[in-house]
């Protein structure tokens, strides 16, 4: 036998699984589970200060441990000598997985026809299989609030990591019902309404808002009486949020209409977020004062006044954290979500500090969401959501070199990752033929 | 029109100001000159016409400074550490160390911080009072410095953001959309003209893909519906520049000649300016998304023996990044936009990196009243994705654009001779903890984040009661503004589209 045909046969053996599906090539690469030791990072924790030499091992999705000489047995060890481990970042506004492509309508899930439809579920529409969750979460946002948008009360919005494969494998644990405040501020370039008419649409708007609560307070205290109520599947909804089961998400951003909805909250005794908050920085003391935590951004955003510094949004999220508010952040955005981490960069640079900065996408929201004791920080006991990186991942210059979700080690690919592999160098280039 | 003023100096000279650029109109000068004077005005008026020269850009202010200490990024000749630059009368006159202020130059000290030539945008819509004139697939013949509005707060944020020049373009619409106009950002100038960069080369901007197809096609039910109907509205209009160029030559030749009958062809401005790109005078920004119209555009140009070309957002130019990079000045692009539209589906984040490793001259640009104020952090993006170096990234956003504006002998770097459009960064400018501290356009300082007082608007709508409150709705995007009014049948269709 000569050489070429023995190095044939070689060949032939070592592609004989690959033989028995001729026409493909490639392996795709999934997501897999297991016990994994990231071993002998510094890892920024949070809540515990920043560890040098310490090590993290993932088990049955959960942090099983933090520190150092953690046995080897059975797990798959990574080496992290001079890497970083941070815990996921949460973006506390999406559209994520409720739109594909947002000129063409039949992919836009988030935004339902009526007024009030708290009952429309964002968590129903999410599509596990978005491009956009794929090239988000390499990023190490591992899990978002995905926020309906629409009429007064437009839906439930919902938290989900970037993992799984049905809406219930993503679930994060956390729901709340959406409420648009009814703003007196325009809702662009295009607004053409006059001051007078922004300022009866609101009042209108807030009047009926006061109906609608009104009647869900009334539909609740029949339920609790036991009376036999007709279907109604909007007022059971906004029920919950009247009793304080789930949460209302309050989007709010104009200083007056913060004002208004701190007023229209008080004696209420329901679980309030606001959203948005543009103009927090305003009203920032009355917010602290109400002790409403905070949803706020884009930070990358235009300031809503002419007369307003070219920072303000930049600064908002620092000036509410200083006058005491607890603040998290959002991007509010579908495709860019990825971006969350230079949002969150840009505010601290801009008053909020590095350390806050990374809170208000990692613990903070956690603890807003009521769900701190799984998400938010490197500790033992919590979910399995983790980043390695070289360095800040707030910082554009820093890799994110593996993201775990759920304990679920995440390919780090996408389809703007494969584009790339597969046109760097273009076969034939310049000249074809 | 606003007032002309014209004045006599001792020395017999004619000084104008025009408020506004100003078509000159027999009837409009004094009466009381008698005929004499009259005539000399006229012929002083034509010289300087003639000359192109722009009366009020001589009175744009140049600045003196020497900022001393600084980590100087020049972009083209390196990083120089602890180094000081001296600017006098608007130009950068030395770079080097231990260098003292002439008499009456004001010293800043920059130890510690960063300095940077001033940030250029390569699409940009701000300062302009309406972008798209759609009323036809071919609109060569009007011109953006037309409609430009000193008084925009978005110039001095683009400065906050330390962005001293940006293309203020045409929207697009149509395939052939006005001619832009480039612009420096000297804020608190209230002649337009005084924002107009005068001495850079004349863009045009052209349109291929939805956007065109849309507004034509399917909103005004004329060619073109497809991208086959875009390259033929380009080749139809070039043909006909020639034709039209061709009757004036004709008729140029013919009229020294004895006996000459023949009468001029009617002059038509849109061709005209067709016929101007096809002699090289303009250069072609084209707005484009997938790969097969950029390669389309790119045929035209080589028919048509175009090299002035320069692709726009060029979302797919990665997949003709060979091409782009051997035939044309270069694609500018977003860092990272994608999925807002079915064209821009098969995007990439690493689109900057594949282009500028395949040798495309490359820039990241704005399109947006918003990113334009933090375009360093935009360029900083293309390390992130596909690790270009520091230098790589700024040139992103300095000596690249003004490559594909024109300008990059004038600005673009620090260099002696250069104009001294310069930035002091507090911490890298590729850092996304980096603010920005002070700009500087002509060597004059617009922007110092240590005197900004809160309200910088320099006009106040008299209309305007109250002032409006513009709350977030993602419509940063400004390539369809005022298309909506061109067709009031479609009911907004066209202003909830982004680009």
């Amino acid at each position: 036998m000569n050489r070429i045909s023995k190095t044939l046969c070689a060949s032939m053996l070592a592609l004989l699984p690959v033989a028995a599906m001729a026409q493909i090539d490639g392996e795709f690469v999934k997501p897999r589970t297991g016990k994994f030791l990231l071993q002998n990072a510094t890892v920024v924790t949070v809540t515990k200060g920043t560890l040098t030499n310490t090590s993290v091992l993932v088990e049955n999705g959960k942090i099983a441990q933090v520190g150092t000489n953690i046995s080897t047995a059975g797990a798959e060890v990574i080496d992290c000598t001079g890497k970083f481990i941070y815990p996921g970042m949460i973006d506390s506004g999406t559209r994520l997985g409720l739109v594909e492509i947002s000129s063409i309508p039949e992919t836009v899930d988030y935004a339902e026809l009526g007024n009030v439809t708290p009952n429309m579920q964002a968590l129903t529409t999410v599509n596990p299989n978005s491009e956009a969750i794929g090239v988000t979460r390499v990023s190490g946002v591992t899990t978002v609030l995905t926020v309906p948008t629409g009429g007064l009360f437009p839906g439930t919005a919902a938290l989900i990591n970037l993992n799984g494969y049905t809406p219930d494998q993503m679930y994060g644990g956390f729901k709340a019902v959406v409420m648009n405040f009814p703003s007196s501020g325009r809702r662009g370039r295009f607004d053409r309404r006059s001051d007078e008419d922004v300022q009866k649409d609101s009042e209108k708007a807030l009047k009926e808002a006061n109906e609608i609560w009104g009647n869900a307070s009334k539909y609740l205290e029949l339920k609790k009486s036991g009376a036999e109520l007709q279907f109604y599947p909007e007022m059971d909804q906004l029920a919950k949020a009247v009793s304080g089961e789930l949460p209302l998400l309050i989007v709010v951003d104009a200083a007056s209409d913060i004002q208004n909805a701190i007023k229209w909250v008080e004696g209420k005794n329901i679980k309030v977020i606001f959203s948005g908050v543009a103009e927090g920085w305003r009203v920032a003391d009355e917010i602290a004062k109400a002790g409403i935590p905070v949803i706020t951004g884009p930070v990358q955003d235009l300031p809503t006044r002419q007369s307003d510094r070219y920072d303000t949004p930049y600064a908002n999220a620092g000036k509410m954290a200083k006058a005491g508010v607890k603040v998290a952040l959002r991007t509010d955005e579908e495709e860019n979500v990825r971006n969350l981490p230079f949002h969150a960069a840009f505010a601290a640079a801009y008053g909020l500090g590095k350390e806050d900065a990374l809170r208000a996408i990692t613990i903070n929201p956690a603890e807003i969401f009521g769900i701190a004791d799984q998400y938010g920080s490197v500790e033992a006991g919590k979910r399995a959501n983790l980043i390695i990186s070289t360095g800040d991942p707030l910082e554009t210059k820093s890799q994110i070199l593996h993201v775990f979700i759920d304990g679920y080690m995440i390919p780090m690919s996408n389809r703007h990752i494969r584009l790339y592999q597969e046109f760097l160098e273009r076969s034939p280039g310049l000249k074809a033929n | 029109m606003k007032s002309s003023t014209t004045q006599s100096t001792p020395t017999g000279e004619i000084m104008i100001q025009a408020r506004f650029p100003v078509r000159i109109q027999a009837g409009m000068w004094p009466l009381k000159n008698n005929y004499k004077q009259m005539k000399k005005l006229n012929l002083i008026l034509a010289a300087l016409l003639g000359l192109g020269l722009n009366y009020s850009n001589a009175q744009t202010q140049k600045g003196n400074v020497l900022i001393k200490n600084a980590t100087v990024l020049t972009v083209t000749k390196g990083n120089l550490e602890n180094t000081d630059v001296l600017v006098q009368n608007g130009i950068i006159r030395q770079v080097g160390k231990n260098l003292s202020a002439p008499a009456g130059v004001e010293t800043i000290d920059a130890s510690g911080k960063y300095l940077m030539p001033g940030i250029i945008d390569a699409h940009s819509h701000v300062a302009l009072d309406v972008v798209n004139e759609a009323s036809s697939p071919i609109t060569s013949e009007v011109r953006m410095k037309d409609v430009v509005n000193p008084f925009e707060i978005g110039i001095y944020r683009a400065l906050a953001g330390g962005v001293t020049i940006s293309h203020a373009m045409h929207g697009s619409a149509n395939v052939v959309g006005g001619q832009n106009a480039t612009l420096k950002h000297r804020w608190g100038a209230k002649d337009p003209s005084d924002i107009i960069m005068q001495d850079a080369p004349r863009t045009i901007k052209f349109a291929l893909g939805e956007n065109p197809t849309r507004v034509h096609g399917r909103g005004n039910g004329i060619q073109p519906r497809t991208r086959m109907g875009v390259e033929a509205v380009l080749r139809n209009g070039f043909n006909e520049a020639i034709q039209y160029k061709k009757g004036w030559e004709t008729y140029n030749t013919a009229k020294g000649q004895k006996g000459n009958t023949k009468t001029p062809p009617v002059y038509n401005e849109r061709l005209q300016t067709l016929a101007d790109i096809l002699d090289g005078k303009i250069i072609i920004h084209c707005h484009s998304y997938r790969a097969d119209e950029i390669y389309m555009l790119i045929n035209v140009a080589k028919d048509f023996a175009i090299t002035k070309l320069v692709f726009q957002h060029t979302n797919e130019g990665f997949k003709v990044a060979p091409e782009i990079a051997q035939y044309t000045m270069g694609a500018s692009v977003f860092a990272d936009w994608w999925a807002y539209k079915m064209e821009v589906y098969y995007s990439t984040a690493f689109n900057a990196a594949i282009l500028q490793r395949n040798g495309a001259i490359t820039s990241i640009n704005s399109d947006s009243a918003e990113l334009i104020r933090h375009l360093y952090h935009e360029a900083a993006k293309t390390q992130r994705y596909g690790g270009l170096t520091d230098e790589e990234a700024l040139a992103m956003i300095t000596i690249n654009p003004a490559k594909q504006l024109g300008i990059d002998d004038k600005v673009g770097s620090i260099e002696v001779g250069k104009q001294a459009d310069l930035v002091i960064f507090e911490g890298h400018p590729l850092s996304s903890y980096t603010v920005p501290q002070m700009t500087f356009v002509d060597g004059v300082k617009y922007f110092d984040i240590k005197a900004d007082p809160d309200d910088q608007r320099q006009f106040v709508s008299a209309t305007e009661m109250v002032e409006p409150i513009f709350l977030h709705t993602h419509e940063n995007h400004q390539c369809l503004q005022d298309v909506d009014a061109y067709f009031e049948a479609f009911q907004g269709a066209f202003i909830e589209e982004k680009h």
